[in-house]
């Protein structure tokens, strides 16, 4: 089973020019891979709403690719997020890093941990294209293909749990965040 | 009295670029009118979902305002905080309060109208009460054009 940080270090590979929103966990990891003004770290963040952030940029923005990383224990708390996302035709690309745990808490099992199938949810709620990687090797033959054309897609990658780490913080405060992402967008910054 | 047209006129005239919404029995019935808006409308299935969605679309420079009722506010809470006092943008909504107007006559046990302006309150959300029952569609425009031009967040409280 891959790791975070290595399924990380091929999202980086493939991003192009999308816009990364990273939550929890990959707050800490996503920095060392990248420095873009179109990363968004959402921390300070609320729980499960990276997705539903990622939709309304995309919607704003058409034609903007967004990929949106988020938990296992994020999605849970906003399956229905995945339903709202389905009925609109934009580039956003949910990559669903899930590692059984809530890991900024100490690693407690999420509901459903190991038994949720997070792809047929997905394909369920309306989502077209839907792809599960449990191994390094196929995400690394499968990131270019899913995380380029029609959307909304939705990436499933099964990583390692793993538990001590560091409660993550965002490189920059949230307002330089947002400036710099909106100049990146082609914005005024507010 | 204030009808959907007039909510829906309202919006558009303040500059408003999304509605987005879930609907109640007071709010609903302005969907026939958005139909056919400038508005885009938007439908999540949760209110918290609903401002997380306003938030990408401000930093993606687009206006949006997000309708729910006080119910769904309450469920909103922490996306709310996070959108108005963490990310600090400028969040628009407007929230109907469920019963208002049967509470005002002590003719409802429905606590929704007692919580519903200390919730806001507590957020710290500057707000603004409508009825649409007794107030004009021109006292509709004043109050939806100054939730607009709020430089932070805001909301104006729907009385149903």
């Amino acid at each position: 089973m891959m790791t975070h940080s290595e399924a990380l270090e091929v999202l980086a590979a493939h991003r192009r020019d999308h816009v990364v929103i990273t939550t929890m966990g990959s707050v800490g990891l996503w920095p060392a891979l990248s420095d873009s003004p179109r990363d968004f770290h959402y921390l300070p963040s609320s729980m499960g709403q990276g997705v539903p952030l990622g939709l309304g940029l995309c919607l704003a923005k058409p034609g903007l690719g967004v990929v949106v990383l988020t938990g296992d224990g994020g999605l849970l708390m906003n399956l229905g997020c995945l339903v709202t996302a389905a009925q609109y035709r934009v580039p956003l690309y949910v990559v669903l890093i899930d590692n059984g745990l809530y890991e900024v808490t100490g690693g407690q099992p999420v509901a459903g941990a190991g038994r949720t199938d997070f792809a047929t949810i997905a394909r369920g709620a309306g989502v077209g294209r839907v792809y599960s990687f449990d191994t390094l090797d196929s995400w690394k033959t499968g990131a270019a293909e899913s995380l380029t054309g029609d959307g909304p897609v939705f990436v499933w990658l099964k990583v390692a749990g793993e538990k001590g780490k560091e409660t993550p913080s965002a490189p920059r405060p949230m307002a330089e965040q947002i400036r710099r992402l909106q100049e990146a967008i082609g914005e005024k910054a507010r | 009295m204030t009808d959907g047209q007039a909510v829906v006129g309202a919006f558009e005239a303040a500059g408003f670029t999304h509605l987005v919404w879930v609907p109640d029995s007071h709010l609903g019935t302005w969907e026939e009118e958005l139909a056919g808006s400038r508005l885009a409308p938007i439908r999540p299935c949760r209110e918290g979902e609903a401002v997380g969605i306003a938030a990408g679309l401000m930093l993606g420079g687009a206006n949006p305002l997000v309708a729910m009722q006080c119910t769904g506010f309450f469920e909103a809470g922490d996306a709310v905080r996070n959108v108005a006092h963490d990310l600090k943008l400028p969040l628009k909504m407007i929230v109907g309060v469920r019963s208002w107007r049967a509470f005002r006559m002590g003719k409802t046990a429905d606590n929704c109208p007692h919580y519903a302006e200390k919730v806001v309150s507590a957020w710290e959300l500057p707000f603004d009460w409508f009825d649409p029952a007794t107030h004009t569609p021109e006292a509709l425009a004043g109050v939806v054009g100054q939730l607009r031009g709020r430089p932070g967040p805001g909301l104006i409280l729907w009385a149903e």
